[in-house]
């Protein structure tokens, strides 16, 4: 085989590679509900990023003269309790949350799939011990894990994430270890049993990909549920430390002045519940899609 | 009355049906016509995908919301039945056509009683009263043989077993006395010996209700034994139409011919005889060809059949094909073309006198089941209880049984895959009586297997190429830019090439996904194979192909193989050895021919006379087994088949494990009755003599 005829099917093969992609990527926009939903986290996601370019003024400038004003053409959303502009603290807290939810999700995820996967692989007691143990963390309600949790390590980012984990993976080990449990008996994986591959192999390689697509779809609604959990955290003084801009911390003071200024409270809280939907919505129409192909 | 008997039940005229789709309607059947007369039966036969179950949907009007009859006129004792409203359907058809399908828990509502969803049916239909109608419904479960059909009466749908499942249905759909009754593969899912009782059935309440009935079957066998006249289908359209003896022994459609090329017959084996699958693959009703649509599968295809679209035309008296050139199609001897290979190479003399490469004496393979009581003694499931058996290099070992006889636990047993509970198993001279995880790499990479589901024997996630190329780094460490190479090299072997290395499991047929599946398997060049019915879940033409290419491999690798099989003239054909399984013992073991003709145990004569052949001359014996296989939990004493057994002696067959019995030339029988009484049985299948097409 010649180099050229070597490289040419490289390329060919890297060009299916991406039509795959493409494929999968392409779904989404088979369903308008996911469409609806993706522009919102994209809309989000591009607010983030070019934060500084956006934001007319410092999150942290205080203005004693502006104090509690609704908006004007200067602070386009009127001002918090200690002259803040509430944009620019809006979109600088669109950073600290796109940042933390995905990032504690991500962590739940892998903390949850690994648990799964042993519990639904292995069976038996090693089953009966992991199960026990999530089903412990699940009897209890999150907001009083959270609270426990955060109450016992202190607010900082880090440990905000650090309780998202630990509340989320017991959910994402299970549903894991459910699709685990129908994916290991079939004939692939037995196939695999008898060539002697390892358990880790098996359970990463042979097993997990196919659990991919319920996986991802959860995960999209669990980045929902920890902006939530971070704004609830916030709200309750157990987020980030003051004053780094957070919705739920910025809800919580405001909160105090709402009856003389009720916009205080209300934008950040349309901003939290505007990207809640958005991923929802993402995640229901792709579900939709993926399911109806299947 | 002569006229009026004669008159058709079903008429069915250039019906064409559409399923409407996101890329439009899509025509599933068209220009189907046919009749069938009361107390007749017409068989169906094509493979899956054809619109064999289109047509009956059609008839019965469960088309689905995105289904429609789009022309042609179904005439129902005379009366049309297309383009009519619910009601007028409910009232010209009433009760009058009955429909039994393949699984029988679906026809069957789970949290009924058996006797309420019968007798329901008569206080509906019939306005009978409850007392009554339960009698009529004792009655019905006695004429299809149910045993103790009050107790019966009293059960849910899943205390039955399949078999018995499939009688209730059965029964259930005669209540009324329709005129005609629709069988969907209604046998598919059930073992040879209650499928034979079964059609046994089918035949008797045909004769005796003198129904009409449409039965559907994929199985050629099955459609030999049943219909009076045959329809043939592909792709959608009814290509040949004729009395049952001469479709199967005068066929004048290519397809036609074609399938009974893929079947193996009576009397053939490996040696001296070749499959001839159908090339290609079935085309799918948005693609087919503008002229004939099996011209791109022809071997027989000119010119002209590309563009014309022939007609169903009588080619004999009651014998219609839709060919254009269906009468030197029926004369012609047809030659197989270039690509079969000559010869496959006689391996298995040479190799005969070996030490066995494969030996399990004594095995026992027990599972634990948690008792029903709290607190109870575990219960133990003897899966596999005492079984030796030896396989030579080289050849092909065939394990046959009812579901149930614990063949499929016998070899994940030897690969590993299950604990054995005594006994010893020694492979290349190894130990092997140790799970996978404790075993070397070589004796793991000689020992490989083949899986019997296509959907799910490859990894969803993954391209061909890569789960091919996994076992051949694994076991062969071939270098990191040849496994490429390699890979292809193996697909070419499976006549598939190198188009196939990006493809996902999803993008291709079952009989492509097999082949992948057997390639990954002999990527490690193992010198056995397992296979677990590797080709039952294939339509015969594919099944044929499959066959062809492990005989191949074999003759190529002089790879040994195990094949498990139920289908038993499949093993015939492609077994040198064969044991037969019953509840977790062999009963009978020794060279193919030996197993086929007597002196027999008396429960291989059993399977071997419930077999359906695909050949309405063959002459059979009917030996029928009464009840279903014993529970492996509390199985019988002495011999475990005397509680079925037709030859029983008495109580020694009850009290003493009958002696192993020696018929020469390696054929052993494990039954108390003496070899000359066995030797006496006459055949069972007796095949009439005829000149060969």
């Amino acid at each position: 085989m010649t180099v050229a005829a070597d490289l040419g099917k490289s390329l060919d093969t890297g060009k299916r590679r991406w039509r795959r992609v493409w494929e999968s990527v392409s779904v989404i926009f088979r369903s308008r509900v996911a469409v609806v939903g993706l522009s919102i986290v994209i809309f989000w996601v591009l607010v983030a990023i070019f934060a500084p370019v956006l934001a007319p003024h410092s999150p942290f400038a205080q203005d004693s003269a502006a104090i509690n004003k609704p908006p004007s053409p200067t602070h386009p959303l009127g001002t918090d309790h200690l002259g803040r502009d509430i944009l620019s603290r809006l979109i600088y807290g669109s950073r600290t949350i796109l940042l933390l939810a995905p990032i504690s999700v991500l962590c739940s995820v892998a903390l949850g799939t690994l648990l799964g996967l042993i519990g639904g692989y292995y069976g038996g007691l090693v089953d009966e011990v992991v199960m026990r143990i999530l089903d412990a963390i699940m009897a209890f309600p999150t907001i009083l894990l959270y609270l426990i949790i955060i109450s016992a390590i202190g607010p900082s980012a880090f440990n905000v994430v650090l309780a998202i984990t630990f509340v989320g993976a017991p959910g994402i080990a299970r549903l894991v270890r459910s699709l685990t449990l129908d994916i290991r008996v079939r004939d692939f994986v037995a196939a695999a049993k008898l060539r002697g591959d390892s358990d880790w192999r098996i359970m990463f390689v042979e097993i997990l990909p196919n659990a991919r697509g319920p996986l991802i779809i959860d995960a999209m609604l669990r980045v929902g549920y920890a902006i939530f959990a971070i704004g609830t955290l916030g709200f309750l003084g157990l987020g980030l430390p003051p004053p780094t801009p957070d919705w739920g911390g910025m809800i919580n003071e405001a909160r105090k002045y709402i009856w003389t200024n009720p916009l205080g409270v209300l934008w950040p809280a349309i901003a939290i519940s505007s990207l809640v939907v958005g991923l929802n919505l993402f995640a229901d129409g792709l579900r939709e899609e993926t399911t109806r192909y299947q | 009355m002569q006229q009026a008997r004669s008159a058709p039940i079903l008429k069915v005229q250039d019906l064409a049906i559409a399923y409407e789709t996101r890329k439009g309607d899509i025509t599933a059947v068209r220009n189907v016509s046919f009749e069938i007369r009361r107390g007749e039966t017409l068989g169906i036969v094509g493979e899956s995908g054809c619109g064999k179950s289109t047509v009956a949907f059609g008839i019965v009007n469960f088309l689905g919301r995105n289904g429609r009859i789009t022309g042609g006129r179904i005439l129902f004792q005379g009366q049309d039945l297309v383009g009519r409203s619910e009601e007028e359907l409910r009232r010209l058809r009433g009760d009058r056509i009955a429909m039994v399908y393949q699984d029988p828990m679906q026809a069957l509502n789970p949290s009924l009683r058996i006797g309420e969803q019968l007798s329901e049916v008569l206080v509906v239909h019939r306005g009978m009263k409850r007392k009554e109608a339960e009698e009529r419904c004792m009655q019905m479960l006695q004429r299809v043989y149910m045993p103790d059909p009050a107790s019966v009466m009293r059960r849910y749908p899943h205390q039955l077993s399949g078999g018995q499942q499939q009688r209730v249905v059965i029964a259930m759909a005669l209540l009324n006395d329709p005129a005609l009754l629709i069988m969907d593969e209604p046998t598919t899912a059930l073992d040879v010996t209650v499928e034979a009782a079964v059609l046994d059935l089918v035949e008797e309440l045909q004769k005796d209700f003198d129904t009409a009935i449409m039965y559907i079957s994929h199985n050629l066998g099955v459609i030999a034994r049943v219909s009076d006249t045959v329809g043939v289908m592909y792709a959608g359209e009814l290509v040949e139409r004729a009395p049952v003896v001469d479709v199967f022994l005068r066929p004048h459609h290519p397809y036609t011919q074609g399938l009974m090329r893929c079947v193996p017959r009576l009397g053939m084996d490996k040696a001296s005889s070749y499959l001839y699958p159908i090339k290609g693959r079935v085309p799918p009703p948005d693609h087919l060809p503008p002229g004939c649509v099996f011209e791109p599968r022809c071997p027989y295809a000119r010119p002209a059949c590309c563009e014309t679209r022939p007609e169903l035309r009588q080619v004999a008296d009651g014998h219609w094909a839709r060919c254009l050139f269906a009468e030197e199609v029926a004369q012609s001897v047809w030659a197989p073309s270039d690509e079969v290979p000559a010869r496959l190479p006689a391996i298995h003399a040479a190799a005969a006198d070996d030490k066995p490469l494969l030996v399990v004496r004594d095995a026992r393979t027990y599972y634990e089941v948690p008792s029903r009581q709290l607190m109870g003694r575990k219960q133990l499931v003897k899966a596999v209880d005492g079984v030796s058996v030896e396989v030579r290099r080289g050849q092909t070992l065939g394990i046959v049984g009812e579901s149930g006889c614990g063949k499929t636990t016998l070899v994940k047993t030897i690969v590993g895959m299950e604990k054995p509970t005594g006994g010893e198993f020694e492979f290349m001279g190894v130990d092997i009586a140790v799970p996978v995880s404790k075993r070397s790499l070589e004796v793991i990479r000689n020992l490989q297997m083949v899986f019997q589901n296509p959907d799910s024997t490859l990894n969803p996630s993954f391209s061909v190429g890569q789960q091919i190329a996994w076992p051949l780094r694994r076991f062969r460490k071939v270098p990191h830019n040849q496994v490429r190479g390699e890979v292809i090299r193996l697909l070419e072997m499976m006549k598939l090439g190198e188009r196939y290395y990006d493809r996902l499991p999803r993008q291709l047929s079952g009989g492509e996904k097999q082949r992948v599946g057997i390639a990954r398997a002999i990527a490690g060049l193992p010198a056995m194979v397992l296979c677990d019915e590797p080709v039952s879940a294939l339509d015969v033409s594919v099944q044929a192909a499959v066959l062809n290419l492990l005989l191949e491999i074999q003759a190529e690798l002089g790879t040994t193989m195990v094949f498990i099989a139920h289908d038993l003239s499949v093993v015939r054909f492609f077994c040198d050895y064969i044991a037969v399984m019953y509840l977790g013992h062999v009963v009978e073991s020794g060279p193919v021919e030996a197993i086929y003709a007597p002196p027999y145990h008396p429960y291989t004569e059993a399977l071997l006379s419930a077999v359906p052949f695909p050949d309405p001359t063959v002459e059979q014996k009917s030996i029928r087994l009464s009840g279903s296989v014993p529970s492996a939990l509390n199985p019988p004493s002495g011999c475990r088949f005397h509680t079925r057994c037709p030859r029983k002696l008495g109580e020694i067959c009850e009290r003493e494990t009958p002696p192993w019995q020696d018929a020469g030339n390696g054929h052993r029988i494990f039954c108390h009755i003496p070899l000359e009484e066995l030797r006496k049985v006459e055949a069972v299948v007796t095949v009439p003599k005829k000149t060969d097409n």
